[in-house]
C-alpha cells in the first residue's frame, strides 16, 4: 500500500499527510458525513489571510484617510476591487460555513467524550471568526461601518457595573473615533488572526487525537482506504466548488461601500452587522438588560455546557442520534419557527408589556416578565415531547438545541430582512 | 492514581530523611526557582504589553470638538423651537417658557443621531423608532433615559454650550433648564 502511494508526488502528499492519517475509514469520508465543511472553514481562512495581506499594502487605518483609501484601491487598482470582494465574501461564508459546522458536530453527536475539549476550542474559534468579522466592518470607515459599530458596541453598555467602562476600553471613548479604527485594525489584521492560527492548530490536532472524525458505532464492516487519494481528492474538489462560488460572489457581487462616515448622521434604519441581526430583532422585544446581555449570555453558557452533562448512553455517530431523534428535532424546528414568529408579532403590534404594566420598571415589566413567560413555554413543550418520544437525555438536549438554534436563526432572518424604515417590521421587496 | 503519588512521595521523604541534603532537595529546589522566575517574568512581560498598549490612550484628543461653542445672541431662537448645531452635536431647545436647555444629539438606548420632527414635535430615534420630547424626556422607549444634556451659560446675551461636559440624567427636571 504504502509503496503504491510513494509513487504520486511526493511533497504534495507529504503535506497532506501531516494533516491527515495515512488510511482512513471509508464511511469517515463520505460527502454526507461532514459535508466537508471544517476544511471549508480552513480554505476560507487562509484564503481570508491572503487577501487580507494583500488589502494591507493599500489600506490606511486613519478616519481621513481609510476611506479614501478603499476608493482608490477600487477604482484604481488592478484587481483592486475583486481582491476586496473576495475578502467580503469569504468574511460571510466563513461565519456561515463555521457555523453550518457547528451544527453539524453537534447533530452527528462529535460533542461528546472524548470531543468535549475540542467543541469548547470550536466554539471559540467560531468567536473569533466572528470578533474578526465584527472588527473588519468598522475598517472601510463608511456610514454602514460606522453607525453598525455604534450600535453594537452601545449594546455593552447595558452589561451591569462593567457596561459603560467596558464600552469606553473596547472603543477607547465615549465614540467610535480615530483610535477606535486603530485599535479594530490591529485586532483584525494581527491578534486575531494569531489567535485563530494557533487555535486552528490545536483544533486539528485534537480532531486526530480523538481518532478522525465521527463515525456510526454500528457499521457492519469497516473498509480501510489511502488518504491519498481517496479523502485528498474528495477535499480538491470541494476546495474548488467553493473558490469557485467565491469568484461568482465576488464578480457578480460588489462589497458595500456607502458614503464616508459622518457621526452626526445616522442611517435609516441603522442595523448592527448581519450576523447581531437576531439580538438586534431581541432588542425590540425586550429590555436591553434582557436583549442585549442576559439571554446570549444564557445562550452561550448552555452551548457551552452541553458536552459536559452525564449522557447514559454514548453518542451513536448517527444523523441525529437515531429515528427518534430525527423525528423529535423536525417537530422542535417546527416549534420554534411558528413560536417566535408568533411571538414577534404579538409584541410588535398587539402586547406592550410596558405600557401594561406601568407600574413595574422597564427591566421587569419588558424583561424579566416576558422573558418567564417564554421559558415557561418552553418548558412545558420540552416535558410534552419528552412523554411523546420517550427520549434519552442525548435526544432530550438535541430538541432544546434546535429550539434555541432555530430561534436565533429566525430572529436573524427578520432582522436582516423584514426589518426596514424605522426600523418597522415590512417585507424584503421593500427594503 | 492519587494511590500511587502518595505512595511515591513517602518513599522520597524516607530517602531525603536517611540523606538529609540529597541531590533530589536540591533539585527540586532548584525546579521551585525556575518556576517563580518564569512566573515574575510572565508577569514583568504582562505588565509591559498592557504599559504600553493603555498609557499613551486620551492623549490624542485632536478629534473631539471644541469645547466651548458660542450658540448665538439670545433673541435668536424663539420660544418652543429647537435649533440643530451639527458640529456640536447638539440640539438647542428653547422652551415655550423661554427656558435653554442643549441635548445630545445621540439617542441614550444604542447610541443613533436622533432627529428633530418639527410636526409632532419631538425627537425620534432612526434605529429602534425611540422618541423624546422637546425637553428630552422619553416618550417611547426602548430608550430608558432622557437624553443627555450639555451645561449652557450665558454670558452678556450670548449663549455658549460647553460641550466636553456631558451630563447623563434618568429623567427631565426643571433645574436643567437655564433662563436667562
Amino acid at each position: 500500500m504504502n509503496q503504491t502511494i510513494s509513487k504520486k508526488p511526493r511533497v504534495l502528499t507529504n503535506i497532506f499527510l501531516h494533516l491527515h492519517p495515512a488510511n482512513v475509514r471509508e464511511d469517515a469520508i463520505a460527502f454526507n458525513r461532514t459535508f466537508g465543511l471544517g476544511g471549508m472553514a480552513a480554505l476560507l481562512i487562509v484564503i481570508q489571510f491572503l487577501t487580507g495581506i494583500m488589502l494591507r499594502f493599500y489600506y490606511e487605518p486613519f478616519p481621513g484617510l481609510a476611506y479614501d483609501s478603499i476608493v482608490l484601491l477600487q477604482n484604481n487598482v488592478l484587481f483592486g476591487k475583486l481582491i476586496r470582494n473576495i475578502h467580503h465574501w469569504s468574511g460571510v461564508f466563513l461565519v456561515i460555513i463555521t457555523f453550518l459546522h457547528l451544527l453539524r458536530t453537534f447533530f452527528t453527536g462529535a460533542y461528546q467524550s472524548p470531543r468535549q475539549v475540542n467543541w469548547i476550542i470550536g466554539l471559540l474559534l467560531f468567536a473569533l471568526v466572528i470578533f474578526s468579522n465584527f472588527t473588519g466592518y468598522l475598517l472601510p470607515w463608511d456610514q454602514l461601518a460606522y453607525w453598525a459599530i455604534t450600535v453594537s458596541t452601545s449594546i455593552l453598555q447595558y452589561i451591569p457595573l462593567v457596561g459603560n467602562s467596558l464600552r469606553e476600553f473596547v472603543i477607547a471613548g465615549t465614540e467610535v473615533n480615530a483610535d477606535t479604527l486603530l485599535i479594530f485594525y490591529n485586532l483584525h489584521s494581527a491578534v486575531l488572526p494569531i489567535l485563530i492560527l494557533l487555535l486552528m492548530a490545536y483544533h486539528f490536532w485534537l480532531v486526530r487525537k480523538a481518532g478522525g472524525v465521527i463515525v456510526p458505532n454500528d457499521a457492519e464492516e469497516i473498509n480501510i482506504v489511502p488518504s491519498y487519494p481517496n479523502l485528498v481528492y474528495k477535499e480538491g474538489v470541494v476546495a474548488l466548488v467553493l473558490i469557485a462560488l467565491i469568484l461568482v460572489f465576488a464578480v457578480f457581487a460588489n462589497a458595500p461601500l456607502l458614503e464616508v462616515a459622518n457621526p452626526n448622521y445616522s442611517l435609516n434604519p441603522t442595523k448592527a452587522p448581519w450576523y447581531f441581526a437576531g439580538i438586534q430583532e431581541l432588542l425590540m422585544h425586550f429590555h436591553p438588560f434582557f436583549a442585549g446581555f442576559f439571554i446570549p449570555l444564557c445562550a452561550i453558557v448552555l452551548i457551552s455546557i452541553v458536552p459536559f452533562l452525564k449522557y447514559r448512553e454514548p453518542a451513536t455517530g448517527k444523523w441525529f442520534h437515531s429515528e427518534k431523534g430525527k423525528s423529535s428535532s423536525k417537530l422542535s424546528a417546527v416549534f420554534a419557527v411558528i413560536l417566535i414568529l408568533s411571538l414577534v408579532l404579538l409584541s410588535e403590534y398587539v402586547v406592550n408589556f410596558e405600557l401594561l404594566l406601568s407600574a413595574l420598571p422597564a427591566s421587569i415589566s419588558n424583561g424579566l416578565i416576558p422573558l418567564a413567560i417564554f421559558i415557561s413555554i418552553i418548558y412545558i413543550y420540552y416535558i410534552f415531547i419528552v412523554r411523546k418520544y420517550k427520549l434519552s437525555r442525548t435526544e432530550a438536549v438535541q430538541a432544546m438545541f434546535v429550539i434555541l438554534i432555530s430561534s436565533l436563526i429566525i430572529l436573524t432572518l427578520i432582522g436582516i430582512f423584514f426589518r426596514g424604515v424605522d426600523m418597522e417590521l415590512t417585507f424584503p421587496w421593500n427594503l | 492514581m492519587k494511590k500511587k503519588k502518595s505512595k511515591g512521595l513517602k518513599e522520597k521523604d524516607t530517602i531525603e530523611e536517611t540523606k538529609g541534603s540529597s541531590p533530589e532537595s536540591r533539585r527540586t529546589f532548584l525546579n521551585k526557582l525556575w518556576k517563580g522566575l518564569a512566573i515574575l517574568a510572565g508577569v514583568e512581560f504582562t505588565a509591559v504589553i498592557f504599559g504600553f498598549l493603555f498609557s499613551g490612550k486620551g492623549e490624542r484628543k485632536s478629534y473631539t470638538p471644541k469645547q466651548l461653542i458660542e450658540a448665538g445672541p439670545v433673541n435668536s431662537f424663539e420660544p418652543n423651537t429647537v435649533t440643530v448645531f451639527r458640529g456640536g452635536r447638539f440640539y438647542l431647545t428653547r422652551l415655550e417658557d423661554g427656558g435653554f436647555i442643549a441635548l445630545s444629539l445621540r439617542c441614550t438606548h444604542l447610541g443613533c443621531s436622533i432627529e428633530w420632527e418639527e410636526d409632532k414635535k419631538r425627537f425620534i430615534c432612526p434605529c429602534h423608532s425611540s422618541a423624546f420630547t422637546m425637553n428630552g424626556d422619553v416618550q417611547n422607549p426602548p430608550a430608558p433615559k432622557a437624553l443627555d444634556y450639555y451645561p449652557i451659560t450665558i454670558d452678556k446675551g450670548i449663549i455658549k454650550v460647553d460641550v466636553g461636559t456631558k451630563v447623563e440624567r434618568e429623567r427631565f427636571s426643571k433645574n436643567q433648564i437655564v433662563y436667562v
